[in-house]
């Protein structure tokens, strides 16, 4: 399809033909109208004047008959004019004026109107010219013929119809070249727009549609389509992100699980070591399947799924049962678990999800927590507490979880809530090392955040949540990147 | 126990019809979901395990259909879905639990051998004995051979969860879904410790215990002598 012809088909020329052809016949018909109705006008007006001159010359007959009005006659048809005038006497022999005869459209019964005649003399003798008259009998036979030469008007009125054609073909003119400007214009902008589309298409997310700043529908639209693509690349990069993890780090687990079970069939030392082996497997398999559903889960929870199920709930009953959950592992380890929580607040969040988190908050803090209070605190060493707190910081709740464990460096913090990153004190304890950037998953979710802070001594571990939940948060198209 | 399975791959499909007959139950298998609709309603099954996805009719209309048509045998949603939200849709389109792939043959198990002896709503007992071990839903207490035994709440819901299935294994999973209404995997093995604690109230200071460890499964409580 070549330039121009994509012009001509673009919806901005097209509307703008439409609209001109619309504009075009409107003021045809109005001109049209004006032009009939001041002709019809014109020509009434002039027939009104004639009569009244007929009535006046009538008058002049009876005062001084024929003789009389021939002499007016004569007097006012040699006035140079567009006055005409006719006498005709009883034989049909013209008695005066500046007609030659009675105008044939005046003869029968229709005695006023349009008719054309040749003036006797002047500039424009010899050439048709029109008029309008009217043709009167008076006693003895007489014809009276008055007229007036309305040639002139007629002209102007042509004169003025050819203009008003010529307008019509300009504006014709100028309503296409305008068109097709415009037509350019906003071709040139979608085309931006296209190529855009294109270099995405061809798989480069970073693409932008450039804006012109003017703030118009077409701009609205473009910046629209560039949060669109901020979200769709921020969400492409997290299913990236996720398979890169899948394929660094769910490989060494599988080699290891697989090497386990060609170590069983290379053994010939029977039943026994198989059993072991395949029971090793299995344990091994069940872990990688928990990894598996975590990082599954959080890159749900990053495209932003599970946004419908909000509910309005009191977190104090979150961390309560949570905190009764784990208790008794806590207990079991010579931990206390200490609760407080300000009363009378509410959030709207997911409860399931909310509770994993803080269930893995609390999890992280048992499982760090030094070892010397895990044997139960033998006087010299103080039991370490783990203590959950709650409470509202502006419009947010905060859930702080707190260990008296070794902490993590304030360099380190950052890194300590990315995928698969354990810090190398803790590589010897269990753990995919999925627990906080699954927290941080869900804090993002609702439109929070988790942060790490020193507890002096230990960690603590604050999830953030906006008390009204994620209202703004939830992306519109969320619905469409879920499968099934 | 006769149980129909419907599930399109053929070796998940085996793996369950051997499994369950080496259970002591009478498997049958439908790999569509036309058939398996058609299956399941010429009756005479005591459990459903219906797949989420499957050709011609998805698992979830063949139990709204089903649930539609007045059949009540209880079914068992198996799924690769495994969002708060699919099992929310699972459970409301009549579903009576929801597993999600992969998952245990002893977890699997475990729930449809409760989801078959589940009793209908009207009929639900005030009081659960096994052996001397008496628990009054309505009064919330709790005696053994005559001794009352202070429980806490959770404890007390626990318990009466283990005794509602007593004879049967209660896996861990079903009871943090039961119990504590909980569908995620707390990293640390939790139950376990909750459990050794009502042991430790229920079975101490008792010749015979009653609550018992099933290796690789999960829980049971039951009298010795059943």
């Amino acid at each position: 399809m070549t330039a121009l012809t994509r012009l001509l088909l673009s919806t901005p020329f097209r509307l703008a033909l439409i609209y001109m052809g619309a504009f075009i016949l409107a003021a045809g018909l109005t001109v049209g109208f004006i032009a009939w109705r001041a002709n019809e006008l014109l020509t009434t007006s002039v027939v009104e004047t004639l009569r009244a001159e007929v009535v006046g010359l009538r008058e002049q007959y009876q005062i001084g008959g024929p003789a009389r009005l021939s002499a007016i006659i004569a007097e006012r048809a040699a006035d140079p004019g567009s006055s005409l005038y006719l006498l005709v006497d009883s034989a049909g022999q013209r008695a005066a004026g500046n007609l030659r005869q009675v105008p044939l459209e005046l003869r029968d019964g229709n005695q006023r109107g349009v008719f054309t005649y040749m003036p006797q003399s002047g500039p424009a003798q010899g050439r048709p010219r029109v008029a309008v008259g009217v043709l009167f009998d008076l006693p003895g036979s007489l014809t009276l013929v008055v007229g007036r030469d309305i040639e002139d008007l007629r002209r102007f009125a042509w004169t003025m119809g050819r203009l008003g054609l010529w307008s019509v073909v300009i504006l014709s003119a100028l309503g296409i070249g305008g068109g097709l400007l415009i037509s350019r214009s906003v071709l040139r902008r979608i085309e931006t727009v296209n190529e855009t589309t294109r270099t995405i298409m061809a798989g480069d997310l970073s693409g932008r549609i450039p804006l012109n700043g003017s703030g118009d529908e077409l701009d609205r639209l473009a910046e629209s389509l560039n949060a669109m693509l901020a979200r769709i690349e921020e969400l492409m990069g997290a299913l990236r992100e996720v398979s890169d993890n899948i394929a660094h780090d769910l490989k060494t687990p599988l080699n290891r699980l697989r090497n386990r079970a060609e170590a069983a069939l290379r053994s010939s030392e029977g039943a026994g070591i198989y059993r072991d082996g395949l029971v090793k497997t299995i344990e091994e398999a069940d872990e990688l399947i928990k990894t598996f559903n975590s990082l599954l889960l959080i890159a749900r929870l990053e495209g932003g799924a599970v946004a419908e199920s909000m509910e309005r709930l009191n977190p104090a009953f979150i961390i309560a049962d949570v905190a009764e959950l784990y208790e008794p592992v806590a207990d079991e380890a010579g931990l206390s678990l200490s609760v407080s929580a300000e009363p009378g607040l509410t959030l709207t969040a997911n409860r399931e999800l909310v509770s994993q988190a803080v269930a893995n908050l609390v999890d992280n803090a048992i499982k760090y927590s030094p070892d010397g209070a895990r044997t139960g605190g033998n006087g010299a060493n103080p039991v370490a507490p783990i203590s959950i707190v709650l409470k509202r910081v502006a419009d947010d709740i905060e859930i702080a979880v707190g260990d008296r464990g070794p902490g993590v460096a304030p360099e380190d913090r950052q890194r300590a809530l990315q995928r698969f990153v354990r810090l190398e004190k803790s590589r010897s304890r269990p753990g995919s090392g999925l627990g906080l950037s699954l927290v941080a998953a869900v804090a993002r979710l609702h439109g929070g955040s988790i942060r790490l802070e020193d507890n002096a001594p230990g960690l603590r571990a604050v999830l953030q949540l906006p008390a009204a939940g994620p209202n703004h948060a939830v992306p519109v198209f969320a619905g469409q990147l879920r499968e099934h | 126990m006769r149980v129909l399975v419907i599930e399109d791959d053929r070796e998940t499909a085996q793996f369950l019809q051997r499994s369950l007959r080496e259970s002591g139950h009478n498997a049958d298998v439908a790999g569509d979901g036309e058939t398996g609709l058609a299956m399941a309603r010429d009756g005479g099954y005591e459990v459903l395990i219906v797949d989420r996805m499957l050709p011609q009719r998805d698992g979830l209309s063949i139990v709204q259909t089903l649930r539609g048509e007045g059949t009540r045998t209880p079914v068992l949603i198996l799924s690769a879905l495994g969002e708060v939200d699919d099992r929310v849709k699972g459970l409301r389109a009549g579903g009576d639990d929801y597993l999600t792939k992969p998952y245990q043959y002893t977890e699997l198990l475990a729930r449809i051998e409760a989801l078959a002896r589940r009793p209908a709503p009207e009929q639900q007992e005030t009081r659960y004995v096994v052996g001397d071990l008496v628990l009054d839903r309505l009064s919330h207490k709790v005696m053994r051979g005559g001794e009352p035994i202070v429980l806490q709440p959770r404890e007390f819901r626990l318990l009466e969860y283990l005794m509602k299935h007593a004879g049967q294994v209660v896996t861990r999973t079903m009871l943090l879904e039961n119990v504590w209404d909980y569908h995620f995997d707390p990293q640390t093995n939790v139950i376990d410790v909750h459990i050794s604690r009502l042991r430790s109230k229920i079975d101490k200071s008792f010749a015979k215990p009653l609550l018992h460890t099933v290796r690789g499964a999960g829980y049971m409580i039951r009298d010795g002598s059943d």
